[in-house]
């Protein structure tokens, strides 16, 4: 039986993502349960020297890929090098964080094994037989379905990002170069040009305080008073769908089905009555605050907290104060 | 140029989701279905190339007579014919046995572009389009937001964490749609009429040369073992009829002392 497992440390510029400790931290507590070795997979260039920072969240072995032709991502290349890895080591799972890196690479990696695959997974347990059992909120999150997986295949395993916090575990890792030979294809489709992140905003999947506004806005003037309650407890502005189909803010934004699922700390929406296709993307934070001027709102029957008040009125007070707590 | 549009018969978001008394499944008894709505900026871009460029689109899906509604409604758009892969031994697949079958029509219609959602709204999985990639061994880009073509060389954009990725690629190749990357049209009376006179072609496992072993429930290596409603949450605590700023001090102190929030 399979007892290995192997996860990806997914790095941008020479810098490991947070989702690569938290796919560390699910990867090695797998491995413990199946009695092997938790080896990551890092792949890029000039990435050697960091590799083995891996080896703090639980990695026994850093199997590196790098070359210059990797440091934008290729997505075949890279799967191409992630399997040459899988190959060697025959594991019984692989756990990637479902990023927009890691959830192409996942998927490409299962269907380079002919392994199962589930994504964006909530829950990971060791299971039976060394085949983890997962759950993965379906419906955006309208109902949560839990899996296994047969065959004599990995398990390829996507984790939401920001749900599983990173855990120190130190373990001398060991760093082995990997020689990688591309394909023809291998580099058919690539990255010629990464746009920064402007002003250094949290993107809404990784924030663990997301402040969303919807129609109760009334327009795209006035999103600087979420955004300024936003930026005082450091969080990401979201949005409901009517205020991004009004075009009053961006799709990046959207929460909700056919926006982002999130599961943040603290969920505050401003001015969203509650439609069920927005429940289904936030209804799993930990805490959730509405404010809204019409106590009959769908969204205060989800809300821990529910101030039945004009937003305008309300939010600048609720950034002043929390200004004053962090200061104090 | 010939497009290709894989679509999926998925219920409308705004359809109640109750799990099956088996608790193995969902109960879609008396729900509304439309076309997954991720792959309707697909069809949408697919259209538009076509009135740029010139050529044929074909809308495609795997499933079972219900899921010609949603074929008829691509066609109603503007799509230009449709194939069903309609075959008892693809039922039960799991993703990857559908990617095999949607590979086999890819190999037997040989299209320029291939279209999808990001992801179907029902399973939510986010993996179609980057595995016909690997089946077909085709380039790819998804959950884009933008596309360029000239020349042969497509030039696509997607958002990634607090930013995006510019995608260079040549056909044929493969693309999946984020919402933001076109409008998508409504369909006219017109359309809807000339729908019907509009082509299904329903083809088997036999007629792509796709094997029946490595599709359908017998080659799942995705199991399910349960369907449960999400954790029910009840309404709290609700602050009203108090001025403003009473309103403001009574939730940080909630948020702060009691839900130790912020």
């Amino acid at each position: 039986m399979a007892q290995d497992v192997i996860f990806f440390g997914e790095q941008r510029g020479g810098a490991f993502r947070k989702a690569a400790f938290e796919a560390a931290t699910v990867a090695r507590k797998l491995a413990d349960a199946y009695g092997g070795k938790c080896h990551g997979v890092v792949i890029g260039d000039g990435v050697s020297g960091i590799a083995g920072d891996l080896g703090r969240y639980g990695a026994d072995e850093v199997h590196v890929i790098e070359d210059a032709s990797l440091a934008l991502v290729a997505p075949i290349a890279y799967a191409e090098a992630f399997e040459t890895v899988c190959r060697n080591l025959s594991p019984a799972a692989i756990v990637f964080t479902t990023t927009a890196m890691g959830e192409d690479l996942a998927a490409m990696v299962a269907a380079r094994l002919g392994a199962g695959y589930v994504s964006d997974c909530v829950e990971v347990e060791p299971g039976d037989n060394n085949t983890p059992r997962v759950t993965h909120p379906t419906y955006a999150g309208k109902v949560i379905t839990t899996y296994t997986f047969q065959g004599d295949f990995p398990a390829v395993v996507g984790l939401r990002p920001a749900t599983f916090t990173p855990v120190e575990n130190a373990k001398e890792a060991t760093v082995t170069p990997v020689a990688f030979q591309p394909s023809e294809q291998a580099f058919a489709s690539k990255v010629v040009d990464v746009q920064a992140p402007e002003g250094g905003k949290i993107d809404l999947s990784e924030a663990t305080v997301v402040v969303s506004g919807g129609r109760g806005m009334k327009g795209p003037e006035n999103f600087h008073v979420i955004e300024e309650l936003t930026d005082a407890l450091g969080g990401a502005t979201g949005a409901s769908r009517a205020a991004v189909d009004a075009g009053w803010i961006d799709h990046s934004h959207q929460v909700g089905q056919t926006g982002r699922t999130v599961s943040p700390d603290l969920y505050i929406a401003c001015g969203i009555s509650g439609a069920i296709q927005h429940l289904a993307g936030m209804s799993s934070s930990r805490v959730i605050v509405a404010i809204n001027k019409d106590p009959d709102a769908p969204i205060f029957s989800v809300a821990d907290y529910g101030v039945v008040a004009d937003l305008f009125e309300i939010v600048p007070l609720l950034t002043e104060g929390v200004r004053t707590m962090k200061a104090e | 140029m010939k497009i290709l549009v894989c679509v999926k018969r998925v219920p409308d978001t705004s359809a109640l989701i109750k799990v099956s008394a088996d608790g193995k499944s969902v109960d879609l008894s008396g729900v509304e279905h439309v076309v997954a709505p991720f792959d309707e900026f697909g069809l949408e871009e697919a259209l538009k190339l076509k009135e740029a460029e010139g050529g044929e689109v074909v809308a495609v899906t795997v499933g079972d007579e219900a899921s010609e509604e949603q074929l008829r409604s691509c066609l109603a758009l503007g799509a230009d014919r449709a194939v069903i892969v309609k075959d008892p031994a693809a039922d039960g697949s799991d993703g990857l046995g559908i990617a095999r079958m949607l590979a086999g029509v890819i190999a037997r219609e040989a299209p320029d572009i291939v279209f999808l959602g990001k992801q179907a709204t029902d399973t939510d999985s986010h993996a179609m389009g980057a595995q016909l990639s690997v089946l077909t061994s085709r380039p790819f880009a998804s959950a884009i937001n933008s596309l360029e073509l000239s020349g042969g060389t497509l030039k696509v954009t997607r958002p990634i964490e607090g930013g995006a990725e510019v995608i260079e690629m040549a056909l044929p190749a493969i693309l999946s749609a984020e919402k933001g990357l076109n409008e998508p049209r409504y369909a006219t009376l017109k359309g809807i009429m000339m729908a019907k006179k509009k082509p299904i072609d329903a083809v088997t496992l036999a007629d792509l040369g796709v094997d029946a072993g490595t599709v359908g429930e017998g080659a799942r290596r995705v199991v399910i073992e349960g369907v449960t409603p999400p954790p029910s949450r009840s309404a709290g605590q609700v602050i009203k009829d108090v001025t403003p700023e009473e309103a403001a001090k009574q939730l940080l102190t909630l948020l702060r002392d009691e839900a130790k929030a912020i």
